[in-house]
């Protein structure tokens, strides 16, 4: 099976401090990768350069589209990035107050990138928002509220309903479940396992939780100082960590 | 001349430099092209951007009309009027049909305009996306690449709040099926009137430094949405002047007890209307 995004020896650094470096995988389509590590490891950095909103300082991203090209994101011009971001990619940040669009109601912020695309019947956009809401396990009945008024864990669900109502192909997300309490936690882990599943989207997931690792990924990358320090099977990292960075990071996971 | 003042107010430099951005500006139909807006002798938001336009496009023979809200008799229309009058000496007139430059606020004359007259509008704010996207270099990308799904993001709200599209003016229309523009804040009653109109229309915004055109027969749409179409207001009045049943109508509270009466809005055409049925009947 081929790729879906190719990464080489990516690196990105602000000024003379290391962001990401030297860093290299491949995303298979259908695929969910993790990467872990602990804050200022270089996750987040390697996501928005990997997602194209960093450039990269050195190394390549190639990502496979649609129609079966290959393109190469260090070349992309700005009208290309826009078309992925709107068309075959989707982004989730952690704080959803930054990816969702607070002065408009919960049912337009589902269908934005629907009318991005050129949707322009509103009874069926009003459809699909209540479809997706569902979906997200928000009451229909609220597609008027404005998402201020929604607690936290449902600002997270919308802001995943609006991402993912275009069916993406590829996921990005930072840390979507951080901030969030533990019940509400597991829910969402729970709903974005079931939609990746449905969708058979591919998704790069940053956190530092392991337990979401576990849960989620099929693969696991371990950062530490920006570099990669071990990568495979989320299992085999968990449960036989190699490097001594790993180690200590599995074992500081509380067991109860 | 034995004003003070340079021809129209402004010395030959600017003009110049206005009517280089309004050539800019009818050839690119809706784009919005920045220029050197200066002060003028009136605060930001009267008219600064149209009666800039308005100096730049000024010659001795022309003849001169401004509306305020479709009235000739308001006080700004009536001080922009005197003003030219005053500092280029041109002719002023408060009937559409002899007027070759037209400056108006907020409304398109109800006589329908001629290849060889101009509108010029002022505009407080030329950014259709301002107020869904506060960042100027993002609606700049945005215009560049024509992406514009937040406009319809604002009509969706509009239709799942009240249940219609219920912006009632400064609605949104694509120019030349390219640019996203703003009409200035006419009633959308007045946006068929854009659509491949014979006359030039230029439009100014003194305080957010733009200038833009919609050149003549270029093809203008009100946004929609296939299921909820674009429609202009109607009244269950006529005017109780004219008896007009086809004009924009103004609602006039004549007393203190609420009593009411509804009236063109235009008030060139409500006079006219009113001067031919005295003639019909004599």
């Amino acid at each position: 099976m081929s790729a879906l995004l190719q990464v080489r020896a990516l690196s990105h650094r602000y000024g003379r401090r290391i962001g990401c470096e030297d860093v290299s995988f491949d995303l298979h389509p259908g695929e969910l990768l993790c990467i872990v590590g602990e804050s200022g490891s270089g996750k987040s950095t390697l996501l928005n350069t990997v997602a194209a909103q960093l450039a990269p300082t050195s190394g390549a991203v190639r990502y496979h589209q649609k129609n079966g090209d290959w393109l190469d994101l260090g070349a992309l011009s700005e009208a290309d990035r826009r078309r992925l971001a709107r068309e075959e990619w989707g982004f989730v940040t952690q704080n959803p107050r930054d990816g969702l669009r607070l002065n408009v109601s919960a049912g337009a912020n589902v269908a934005e990138r629907l009318m991005a695309l050129g949707q322009r019947d509103y009874g069926r956009l009003r459809d699909i928002a209540r479809g997706w809401l569902e979906r997200v396990e928000i009451d229909p009945a609220r597609i008027d509220d404005a998402p201020t008024g929604f607690s936290g864990g449902m600002q997270q669900r919308l802001q995943i309903a609006r991402t993912l109502v275009t069916q993406p192909r590829l996921v990005f997300m930072d840390e979507p479940t951080a901030g969030l309490d533990v019940s509400v936690q597991a829910r969402i882990l729970d709903l974005l396992r079931r939609l990746v599943n449905e969708l058979g989207l591919a998704a790069i997931m940053v956190t530092h939780d392991l337990a979401v690792a576990r849960l989620l990924a099929a693969r696991t990358l371990v950062m530490q100082g920006g570099r990669v320090v071990e990568s495979g099977l989320t299992d085999q990292i968990l449960d036989d960590p190699q490097h001594p960075y790993t180690q200590l990071l599995v074992s500081s996971v509380l067991t109860t | 001349m034995s004003t003070p003042y340079n021809f129209a107010f402004l010395d030959e430099n600017t003009k110049r430099m206005l009517r280089r951005a309004l050539l800019k500006a009818v050839a690119i139909p809706g784009y919005q092209v920045p220029f050197g807006s200066r002060e003028m002798p009136l605060p930001y938001g009267w008219g600064t951007g149209g009666i800039q336009v308005t100096a730049a496009l000024l010659g001795p023979d022309d003849v001169l009309k401004v509306i305020d809200q479709g009235a000739d008799d308001t006080t700004n229309a009536v001080n922009i009027r005197r003003f030219f009058g005053r500092v280029a000496g041109v002719a002023t007139t408060e009937r559409t049909a002899d007027a070759s430059v037209i400056q108006t606020r907020h409304r398109i004359p109800e006589i329908p305009l001629r290849e060889d007259q101009l509108l010029v509008f002022q505009v407080p704010e030329p950014e259709p996306l301002r107020t869904l996207e506060p960042r100027e270099a993002e609606t700049r990308t945005m215009h560049a690449l024509a992406d514009y799904g937040l406009m319809h993001v604002k009509l969706y709200e509009d239709i799942a709040q009240y249940g219609h599209i219920a912006t009632s003016y400064d609605y949104p229309v694509m120019v030349d099926g390219r640019y996203l523009t703003s009409p200035s804040p006419i009633p959308k009653f007045d946006n068929p009137k854009l659509d491949r109109s014979p006359a030039l229309m230029l439009f100014g915004a003194g305080r957010e430094k733009r200038l833009y055109a919609i050149p003549p027969y270029t093809r203008v749409e009100s946004l929609a949405f296939d299921d909820h179409p674009f429609e202009i207001q109607r009244w269950e009045h006529h005017c109780a002047l004219c008896g007009a049943g086809d004009s924009y109508l103004d609602e006039v509270v004549v007393d203190d007890r609420g009593t009411r009466m509804f009236v063109c809005s235009d008030t060139d055409y409500c006079s006219q209307r009113r001067d031919d049925a005295t003639e019909e009947a004599a």
